[in-house]
């Protein structure tokens, strides 16, 4: 028998755990080209501001081992156009809308979601905070537990009760378990994690940084090892906490190393660059996956890693 | 939820396409694919991405080429041609027949062609010629007559230099060292040529500083100019927004449109050349753009291309009975299916 996959999110059951992740499949449009945008969990936007964004300069984007450097600057249309013409997109195939959003000060996030909360139809809320707050001498919201909080506890104000608020938290940090409980005090009902880390590469030919906005956001299979341990780490601290996991996730394989490890969801970010069907495959795999091992449901296997080892195989202890 | 239930009968598709063959030409590649559905659906400027590595790749991005030729043999094949310039696409050059990629096309903005029979004028630049001659065949078929001008470093890198030959009303060539033709860049010879030729229209495909000087020479000439631009892509499918370049629309709005579905053809006249590679600062959500009394946004979005004039009133050339007719985006494909 077909593994139950279906997931809650909220009030809403996704009939499966696969998302896309924000960022990389626009408004799911592109995608509908090559995948049934409702049979995806949910698809999870690209980050939403108040204005129109042009983004930054190119080089945007750099290859490097595994992974990838991306320097995008939240280029997109503003929230006016996204609920005018992508959001009704979305609801008219089925699809299911995680919005993601974004801002340089408290009082945007919060109007932002005021905004989508007057919309019908939004799944859940994904609060981006990896944005500089231009509040607070341009360091990032997700960096300080105090910025975090504050731009959590006025995007839970502002949006209607029963859309959820899930906060996606910085990997760059040097205690995720502290901002993690600073995001779930102020109100978010989930996390998602992780964000890219900051990166840079330099042209040794031009002998010049290649992006042109010199350091980048690292995503890519490279980063997945990090990925387990912040997902890890926060479903130690907070084990009734929702986790939207990602993190260079490129097969089923590995979005059930994210599930064990304690995520409910999985966001598919640069595998969609590398093959634009890799949320149906991934999503195919990972119903294999826990056919092979004879689960009959995805909760089952939410968080196992934390267990205590019944198996009588245990594991080499290494360090 | 299936790679193989595209919404569209003309999208892109994402294939596994078997090598039928890799042969070196001159300083390039060619290989071609047996891919029929995308084979089936491609119009001459478009181009197909490809994933490099096999599985478990550590390469992730795709590598987009413009398709060079399609042909019906083996229910229809897809032919690109590349040069070696790194770890990809030396991995490529080492494909053999029988290996199995994972295509996805046709993708971008196909050249548009005339409704009259004019007199066109193709310019490449290095290996940039390859999409030109599909685009030639499709223009001889509206009846119009091809002229080519190509040009490159040198002649072994001058791609299709035969062909033009032979399927050219004329064929001019350019090399930066004499080995071919004349010794200079294309745009030394554009203006001699466009006379001889008597050119209605040029189509332009090479590196960006050729395009941007191709445009400035058309121009001069008043000639309308299409260009297929050279931008790096991650995905080629329009969600990444890496290959982004300031073009103006109909509206005047500059807006950093995509490369891959909102061209890779391109009005020369609507690229903002001199500020490629930065945010103009009055562009679409840059710091100077101003929402005139907040303008409700454009259906569509992004890259404004349908019958784009020059931003300032003042050189406004009204639009020729020669003039290719901008096809509608391919990047709005809003209404699939049905």
């Amino acid at each position: 028998m077909a593994p139950d996959l279906r997931t809650r999110l909220g009030n809403t059951e996704l009939p499966n755990p696969i998302l896309t992740a924000s960022g990389c499949a626009s408004s799911g449009r592109e995608l509908a080209q090559f995948i049934d945008v409702s049979k995806v969990g949910a698809i999870v936007t690209k980050s939403v501001m108040i204005a129109p964004r042009a983004g930054r300069p190119t080089p945007r984007m750099a290859e490097t081992s595994s992974g990838m450097l991306n320097s995008i600057g939240l280029q997109g249309p503003g929230i006016d156009a996204f609920l005018q013409r992508d959001l009704p997109w979305l609801l008219s195939r089925g699809a299911r809308a995680v919005v993601s959003i974004a801002g340089s000060t408290v009082d945007e996030y919060a109007e932002l979601a005021a905004r989508l909360s007057d919309a019908a139809g939004v799944t859940a809320i994904e609060v981006n905070i990896s944005c500089p707050n231009v509040e607070h001498r341009g360091q990032v919201f997700a960096c300080d537990a105090g910025d975090a909080g504050a731009v959590v506890a006025a995007v839970r104000a502002r949006t209607r009760y029963d859309i959820p608020v899930f906060a996606k938290l910085s990997p760059d940090v040097t205690d995720i378990v502290a901002i993690a409980r600073a995001c779930v005090s102020a109100g978010a009902d989930g996390l998602s994690m992780i964000n890219t880390l900051l990166g840079m590469a330099i042209d040794t030919e031009t002998m010049r940084p290649v992006l042109a906005g010199l350091t980048g956001g690292l995503s890519g299979p490279a980063i997945r090892p990090v990925a387990v341990r912040c997902i890890w780490q926060v479903r130690e601290a907070l084990p009734d906490v929702p986790i939207i996991g990602m993190g260079g996730v490129m097969t089923g394989r590995d979005a059930l190393e994210l599930i064990l490890a304690g995520a409910s969801m999985v966001s598919i970010g640069t595998a969609i660059f590398h093959d634009p069907s890799a949320c149906a495959r991934i999503l195919r795999e990972l119903d294999d996956e826990l056919a092979r091992r004879g689960i009959e449901r995805l909760s089952q296997v939410t968080g196992v890693a934390h267990e205590a080892r019944t198996a009588s195989r245990g594991r080499a202890g290494v360090g | 939820m299936t790679a193989s239930e595209p919404e569209s009968e003309s999208g892109p598709l994402q294939v596994r396409g078997t090598v039928l063959t890799v042969r070196r030409i001159d300083a390039y590649y060619a290989m071609t694919l047996v891919a029929p559905g995308i084979a089936a659906r491609f119009k001459p400027g478009q181009f197909v991405a490809l994933a490099v590595g096999g599985p478990d790749t550590s390469m992730l991005l795709r590598r987009a080429f413009s398709i060079h030729d399609v042909r019906p043999d083996h229910g229809g094949t897809v032919e690109v041609v590349f040069a070696v310039s790194g770890r990809g696409t030396r991995w490529l050059a080492e494909r053999r027949a029988r290996d199995v990629l994972d295509v996805t096309g046709p993708l971008g903005r196909p050249f548009p062609v005339p409704r009259d029979p004019v007199s066109c004028l193709l310019v490449g630049g290095g290996y940039g010629s390859a999409p030109l001659f599909a685009l030639a065949g499709r223009l001889r078929e509206r009846r119009c007559s091809v002229d080519f001008l190509l040009g490159a470093a040198s002649g072994d890198r001058v791609f299709g230099a035969l062909t033009a030959r032979r399927t050219g009303r004329s064929a001019t060539f350019t090399t930066v060292d004499g080995s071919l033709g004349v010794r200079g860049i294309v745009t030394d010879m554009l203006g001699q040529v466009i006379h001889e030729a008597r050119t209605d229209v040029i189509y332009a495909c090479g590196p960006m500083p050729m395009l941007r000087q191709v445009t400035a020479l058309a121009r001069r000439y008043d000639l309308p100019v299409q260009v297929a631009v050279e931008e790096t892509m991650a995905c080629g499918i329009g969600v990444c927004m890496t290959c982004v370049l300031p073009v103006v629309g109909s509206d005047g709005i500059t807006r950093m449109a995509r490369s891959c579905v909102d061209g890779p053809v391109f009005r020369g006249e609507q690229v903002r050349w001199d500020d490629v590679g930065t945010i103009p600062f009055d562009a679409f959500g840059a710091p100077g753009w101003e929402p005139r009394a907040r303008r409700p946004p454009r259906p569509g979005g992004d890259g404004g291309q349908a019958g784009a004039g020059p931003k300032s009133g003042g050189q406004h050339r009204p639009s020729s009975p020669s003039s290719p007719p901008n096809p509608p985006n391919p990047a709005r494909r809003q209404n699939h299916g049905a």
